[in-house]
């Protein structure tokens, strides 16, 4: 059963990839990528990590994609024209070049040593004890000001005039 | 869930990166190249997400607290890059990134 769930979402992942990548409309391209985001919960989930699967439905599906969508509406967005620049063959070379990309990083992946152990849960008290410890201290106070420095910059280049 | 789970964990974050990188390349409209680069740093949290279920309890909570971590950037980069998208579209009214050509040589 876990293994079906596991594997059924990694192929509406990817599949869902492919969509948002070939879509010309942005708006439907946003759709997809919000399918790509829930089924990766899911599989964060059956691989013991109910935390950050959680965070990525509120995080990335709750808040960043509807951070894009307005974004989307609100610049009335329309398809991608077709353009001469559009040919098979540049697609081709770009297809081309990923594909050795993917087996480079495919290859190398599979070369590491992985184990399964029995009982992995990292639920959020776990994940807790790790984050908020001094090891990770000086990071997460740095994330503070990291997002504070974003925060004033996205008022100030999204201003009309400062 | 088999032993091999980890490694298939493994591929699909390979893969879902060079999708990603695939829209990069083929796609022209500003906010739909931004997406693909979200997409990416999602195969890199699966990538995290997959060596912590590998290594076990206590040393693979790291791989937890950077994925945390990821995510925040992320989240801070979609808000100062969305913002940098409204003002490009102010400037030329269109998001095709063939349009944004001032610092081609």
């Amino acid at each position: 059963m876990d293994a079906i769930v596991f594997y059924g979402f990694s192929a509406l992942t990817l599949l869902a990839a492919l969509v948002m990548v070939t879509q010309r409309s942005p708006t439907y391209s946003a759709f997809a990528f919000i399918v790509v985001l829930c089924s990766l919960s899911v599989v964060y989930g059956m691989l013991g990590s109910p935390f950050i699967a959680v965070l990525q439905i509120v995080v990335y599906a709750g808040a960043i994609m509807v951070l894009f969508l307005f974004v989307i509406m609100l610049l009335n967005v329309r398809e991608e024209a077709r353009s001469a620049r559009d040919g098979w063959v540049l697609k081709g070379v770009a297809i081309a070049l990923v594909a050795a990309f993917a087996l480079q990083m495919a290859s190398v992946l599979m070369r590491a040593r992985t184990q399964f152990p029995r009982d992995f849960e990292a639920t959020a008290a776990r994940v807790a004890e790790v984050l908020f410890s001094l090891r990770f201290l000086y990071v997460f106070e740095a994330t503070s000001i990291l997002i504070l420095a974003a925060l004033v910059g996205a008022v100030v280049l999204a201003k009309k005039d400062l | 869930m088999t032993e091999a789970a980890v490694q298939h964990a493994l591929l699909l974050s390979a893969l879902l990166f060079a999708v990603g990188a695939l829209g990069v390349f083929i796609r022209r409209n500003l906010i739909t190249i931004f997406m693909c680069v979200e997409l990416m740093l999602n195969a890199v949290n699966l990538a995290f997400i997959a060596f912590s279920r590998s290594l076990g309890m206590p040393d693979g909570l790291d791989g937890q607290v950077l994925v945390f971590f990821v995510m925040t950037v992320a989240a801070a980069e979609a808000a100062v890059g969305l913002a940098i998208v409204i003002a490009l579209h102010r400037h030329k009214d269109t998001l095709d990134v063939d349009a944004f050509s001032l610092l081609k040589w």
